[in-house]
């Protein structure tokens, strides 16, 4: 059981040997949602700050990496980690605002900052090419390898979620993991073995930053096109909702709920107009009959179901 | 002149909508501690009832009494059915009033359709008032007085009345008001029900400037929750004065610089959080 985590990304690597390109693009997309929905996760899950803003991060980067691409003409070596770089830095800015309050005040704080962060690529025309959006992307080319066929890019983006989920699983794991932890679910006595509970909060606002910012790179290589649609509050839902529905603080939990959201969005809107309406209900529903998500329910009739065969 | 001095009217109509939104919001805030996030779409809604009414040729007095009377059932119905089963848990309400806002865009455009519905100003406040030389559209000075008289009841409501003495204990502390016998179920919805009739009358007036359109929520959401957050929670003062602040911030700063308009609007709430992170006149509240 120990290397299950081993088996499961070979047999994903399997995946585009026996997908259409249909699904393989499905399974790129649902890989991109995961690395957002597990950053999300380091800051809702583990250390208990609900955030509304979080796609402002995706935004930032995917536009920062298609900006500098376009109107300065440098090539993807330069513009990833710049776009990284630039995302840490909001994360750090915007992270020392929003946590000057806690719980309710934290949330209107993530969700103020990202409406102007959105405001603004919808207004600053000269710069984000307002409601047109940045179009003309091209994906990077590492190595000779060319992402451009369905195939590769799915390999490529799984190659990144790996990493990006190895490392902040040790982020997870490691004693700092731990004391954020202790700061979700006691503050005031971290507070006083002399923890610094504001700074251990901020470094894990920054660090969610930075991987939503990965995330926001796979995000513009994918679609090769980037609109202020992109970072509007649907999107932080959608996260949201999967880190919730999966289970908030658990590993694999917000994984599972990426997956669910991401092939519910593409089915249902081949059938129905409006997926708001059906995320809003599916949120709803989770809110009110699951509020402890899927895995944690999925572990307790696992459990039950061991318990009636004894 | 006259350009600086329509600005200024602009900026004062505007801060007088933005009281009505978000004191409607701090109101439920201070007493319930739910962020409510549907407050945008009350907003909404009220202008769309409003343009619905007013466009079947009732007028703008019926106008706003059916919209202020269908947001602030609308608003009860939430809290009864909905926020109510999900116990004090404050993250699940917001989550919940969230969900229940994108519902509410989306069902807007099946009944109200994606094109903006213009509302007509009444006629007699068509016509600018003109005033030492200048003219001042009318209708955005009656916006202003309405929302001044509103502010003032909405005072002698919370400091005068046997309700308002409810509340502000129950603002101050819940446990103790239950205590004493104040009746906090019956108190939660007569508030959600203020606070959102606040918001559809906001809805209703901001008609003829906005007109009612989809995506009108998320414009003014982020500007109630911006007032609030500069305002402070648990003071109507500080609410009214932020409104205006950023009444004024925001039509100036799309006046001067289009461009950097929100960005402008966020300066004043970094520069307030950094010395005052309850905001100006917050009080810390149990």
């Amino acid at each position: 059981m120990k290397h299950w985590p081993l088996v499961a990304v070979l047999l994903l690597a399997l995946f585009p040997l026996v997908a259409g390109e249909y699904f393989v693009n499905l399974a790129s997309q649902v890989l991109i949602a995961v690395v957002f929905a597990s950053s999300l996760n380091l800051l809702v899950g583990h250390g208990g700050m609900t955030s509304l803003g979080h796609a402002s991060f995706l935004g930032i980067s995917a536009y920062v990496s298609a900006w500098l691409g376009l109107k300065m003409g440098l090539g993807h070596a330069f513009t990833a980690p710049a776009a990284l770089l630039v995302t840490t830095l909001v994360g750090m800015v915007f992270g020392w605002i929003s946590l000057r309050a806690t719980g309710l005040g934290f949330l209107m704080l993530t969700l103020a900052l990202s409406q102007v962060v959105w405001g603004l690529a919808y207004r600053l025309v000269s710069v984000t090419n307002g409601d047109n959006g940045l179009s003309g992307l091209t994906r990077p080319q590492p190595f000779g390898w060319d992402l451009d066929a369905s195939d590769n890019f799915y390999w490529f983006t799984l190659l990144v979620t790996c990493v990006a989920m190895f490392l902040m699983t040790r982020f997870i794991h490691s004693p700092f993991g731990a004391s954020l932890r202790g700061t979700r679910d006691q503050p005031r006595r971290m507070n006083a073995l002399g923890y610094n509970v504001w700074a251990i909060r901020w470094v894990t606002f920054v660090a969610s930053s930075f991987f939503a910012g990965v995330a926001g790179l796979l995000y513009v290589y994918f679609n090769k096109y980037i609109h202020p649609t992109a970072m509007g509050v649907p999107v932080s839902a959608e996260a949201l909702l999967s880190v919730i529905a999966g289970g908030a603080g658990t590993v694999y939990g917000p994984a599972l709920g990426a997956l669910l959201v991401v092939v519910l969005k593409n089915y249902a809107s081949a059938y129905i107009e409006r997926w708001n309406i059906l995320l809003g209900l599916v949120f709803l529903f989770i809110v009110i009959f699951m509020p402890a998500g899927l895995t944690p329910a999925l572990s307790a009739g696992v459990r039950w179901l061991r318990g009636k065969k004894q | 002149m006259q350009i600086w001095a329509i600005q200024t009217l602009n900026s004062l109509a505007l801060g007088g909508l933005l009281f009505m939104l978000s004191s409607g919001f701090a109101l439920i805030f201070g007493l319930m501690r739910i962020a409510n996030l549907t407050h945008g779409s009350l907003f909404m809604i009220g202008a769309y009832v409003a343009a619905t009414v007013v466009r079947a040729g009732y007028g703008m007095m019926l106008a706003a009494l059916a919209a202020t009377a269908a947001v602030a059932l609308l608003g009860g119905l939430v809290e009864r059915l909905i926020l109510r089963g999900l116990g004090a848990n404050a993250q699940r309400q917001v989550l919940a009033t969230l969900a229940l806002s994108f519902i509410a865009a989306d069902v807007c455009l099946v009944i109200w359709g994606g094109d903006p519905i213009p509302v007509e100003a009444p006629l007699i406040l068509r016509a600018p008032l003109r005033m030492l030389g200048l003219a001042f559209p009318t209708y955005r000075l009656v916006v202003l007085a309405i929302a001044v008289v509103v502010a003032l009841l909405l005072y002698l409501l919370i400091e005068r009345t046997r309700l308002g003495a409810m509340i502000r204990a129950g603002v101050d502390d819940m446990p103790m008001a239950r205590a004493a016998g104040i009746p906090a179920s019956r108190l939660f919805t007569t508030v959600f029900c203020i606070g959102a009739a606040l918001a559809g009358l906001g809805g209703t007036l901001g008609g003829p400037i906005f007109n009612a359109y989809p995506g009108l929520d998320a414009e003014m959401l982020p500007l109630a929750l911006i007032v609030v957050i500069l305002g402070g929670v648990g003071s109507l003062f500080g609410t009214f004065l932020a409104s205006f602040i950023i009444g004024f911030i925001y039509t100036f700063g799309n006046f001067l610089a289009p461009d950097l308009a929100y960005v402008i609007l966020f300066l004043p709430m970094v520069v307030v959080l950094a010395f005052r992170p309850l905001g100006l006149f917050g009080r810390s509240v149990a």
